[in-house]
């Protein structure tokens, strides 16, 4: 984007502005695309959950707006711009009104280092991965100044539980980046999946079975910062209400959700580029648009599949406790992490440019696992004999 | 805790998050149990509820004997009947039979102590209406007859096939599942 930007004003676009001006005018209308990008991902992301929960729950969910109810998010969405908003009369006024835009810039901060392409990505920072961490963080200050400010004690509880899970488990998320650092040597995004291939045992995830523990280790973390399913802790409606944001009404609800949603997709993203090869294609053509085009349709589907998992797990698993979640953290994510980089460190020095039999052998083993569990779920479908359908939406 | 509780706790839960995720996978194939009420059914949904089903209540006036023993029975009293002997022909004559739905909680007392199986609950469950008044369902229009039942069988072409419908209704309240 920065090159695009640069050739734009060189082209003598805006030209009549003093160039600083004209920079600024043109990185903002690239944010806002993007803006307008996250809201229809989230709002999908948001349809797509429900219709995937209910299958799993043996129901339809939302089908009636459009067809097949894709465009319900743009309803709710609509409904709960028209609603009041409703400030309560003992919170902290500037704190409650500032928290959802607080929390919205964490989030939308961390699109800015998202390659969506070889060269589709609006920042490429030399720090890129520490700068998306980072940044992120700022969602917990949000969230924990919506908890704060509500001046109720379900909103303080969740907010500050949220606090605690996030700070926690970032340690375990950075420790498992790490472990992909070592094997690249640079932070940057694009140069992090500029050392991975197309091919899936040129990926991080079967480079050796300490990134293999790592990706899983990864993922877990970010559910947790995420705030999602089986880590939903701050907002647990059986036991908070909505945690830190019971008191939000309206646009400001919205935008918790919007941030929750399109989290969802950043924690794809995050693990597609670190362990999955990101935008990796082979070279079909030479046509640079075509190639853009695939490149950005695989990180998509890539980043999308695991925002599906993420759905599927929290309609399998329940909530875990606070002790739990601390436990979980603590006695098993950071040791494990450690030992796990530790290890990954050796296997640097012994094979400083990898191990391809290494690669084939985990390659081989993550095809044995995908197939076992493919027999595990064709035995439980032949002992439970339901009516079945492959048909994805009736 | 010691290091083969901690091995074996990973274990498990790596195990039971596996089988777990195996089997709400193997819902994706499953075929939803959803009836998309009101359209998108290949019958009226009226139609495909189980005869006893405790819908809203209906009354054959044919086969009302005027015992006025579901009056008594409902706790709530949302049936009204004024049924009264004419002194001539010792015949009961029905005037009024009114049932509240805005009242009714469907219990089904009324529909087990009728001798006929007159009074008896329907499949039709679509009860919304824009005033309480039209909920009231009268009956009776004009003063009729109640019916008298005959020493032995039914004989009446007309009437027949309501009374047996009627008294299949009442074996079914007393022993479900046994007819069909």
């Amino acid at each position: 984007m920065q090159q695009l930007a640069d050739y734009l004003l060189a082209e003598g676009f805006l030209s009549g502005l003093p160039k600083s001006v004209g920079y600024v005018l043109v990185v903002a209308f690239f944010a806002f695309v993007l803006l307008n990008f996250i809201m229809l991902v989230a709002g999908v992301t948001s349809w797509l959950e429900r219709r995937v929960w209910a299958r799993i729950q043996s129901r339809v969910g939302p089908n009636r707006v459009g067809p097949q109810g894709v465009i319900q998010w743009l309803a709710d969405g609509i409904k709960s711009v028209l609603k009041e908003d409703i400030v309560p009369e003992a919170a902290d006024k500037p704190l409650f009104k500032g928290a959802p835009y607080l929390a919205m810039i964490g989030f939308f901060g961390a699109w800015a280092c998202v390659p969506f392409g070889d060269g589709l990505i609006v920042a490429d920072l030399n720090v890129g991965v520490l700068y998306i961490t980072a940044v992120t963080g700022l969602v917990v200050v949000g969230i924990l100044m919506a908890g704060w400010s509500s001046n109720n004690k379900w909103a303080l509880l969740g907010g500050i539980r949220s606090a605690a899970q996030i700070v926690s488990y970032e340690i375990p998320a950075a420790i498992a980046i790490n472990t992909v650092i070592l094997l690249t040597g640079t932070l940057s995004m694009q140069g992090i999946i500029k050392a991975q291939g197309w091919a899936p045992w040129n990926w991080f995830l079967f480079d050796n079975p300490f990134t293999f523990v790592a990706f899983f280790i990864f993922f877990v973390a970010l559910l947790a910062e995420g705030n999602r399913t089986p880590f939903d802790l701050p907002e647990a409606e059986s036991e908070l209400v909505a945690g830190a944001f019971t008191e939000y009404s309206g646009l400001r609800s919205l935008l918790f959700f919007l941030v929750e949603w399109g989290n969802l997709y950043i924690i794809g993203a995050l693990c597609t580029t670190l362990f999955l090869g990101g935008w990796q294609v082979p070279a079909f053509t030479d046509n640079a648009f075509v190639q853009g085009v695939l490149q950005m349709i695989t990180f998509f589907l890539k980043s999308y599949f695991l925002v599906f998992v993420a759905m599927w797990i929290r309609a399998t698993l329940p909530r875990v406790r606070v002790d739990q979640l601390m436990s979980l953290c603590w006695k098993y994510l950071v040791p494990i992490a450690f030992v796990n980089l530790l290890g990954a460190m050796l296997w640097v020095v012994a094979f400083p440019h990898g191990n391809i039999v290494m690669r084939l052998a985990m390659f081989g083993f993550g095809v044995v696992v995908t197939i076992y569990f493919f027999s595990r779920v064709a035995s439980h479908l032949r002992r439970a004999r339901p009516e079945m359908t492959w048909n994805p939406i009736s | 805790m010691g290091l083969g509780a901690y091995v074996t706790n990973i274990r498990q839960t790596i195990g039971t998050i596996f089988e777990g995720m195996a089997i709400t996978a193997s819902h994706f194939v499953r075929k939803p149990f959803t009836i998309q009420y009101p359209d998108r059914t290949d019958i009226r949904v009226q139609d495909s509820l189980p005869f006893r089903y405790r819908g809203i209540l209906d009354v054959d006036l044919e086969i009302c004997t005027g015992c006025l023993a579901c009056e008594r029975a409902c706790p709530i009293d949302c049936i009204v009947i004024d049924a009264v002997k004419d002194k001539t022909t010792k015949e009961m004559i029905l005037k009024r039979f009114d049932i509240d739905l805005a009242k009714c909680m469907y219990c089904g007392l009324c529909s087990e102590p009728c001798p006929t199986g007159s009074i008896h609950h329907t499949p039709e469950f679509e009860g919304a209406d824009y005033s309480l008044e039209s909920l009231v369902r009268r009956y009776v229009k004009a003063p009729v007859v109640a019916y008298k039942p005959p020493k032995g069988a039914e004989t009446d072409p007309d009437v027949a096939p309501i009374l047996a419908r009627g008294l299949r209704y009442l074996d079914e309240f007393a022993s479900p599942g046994d007819a069909k």
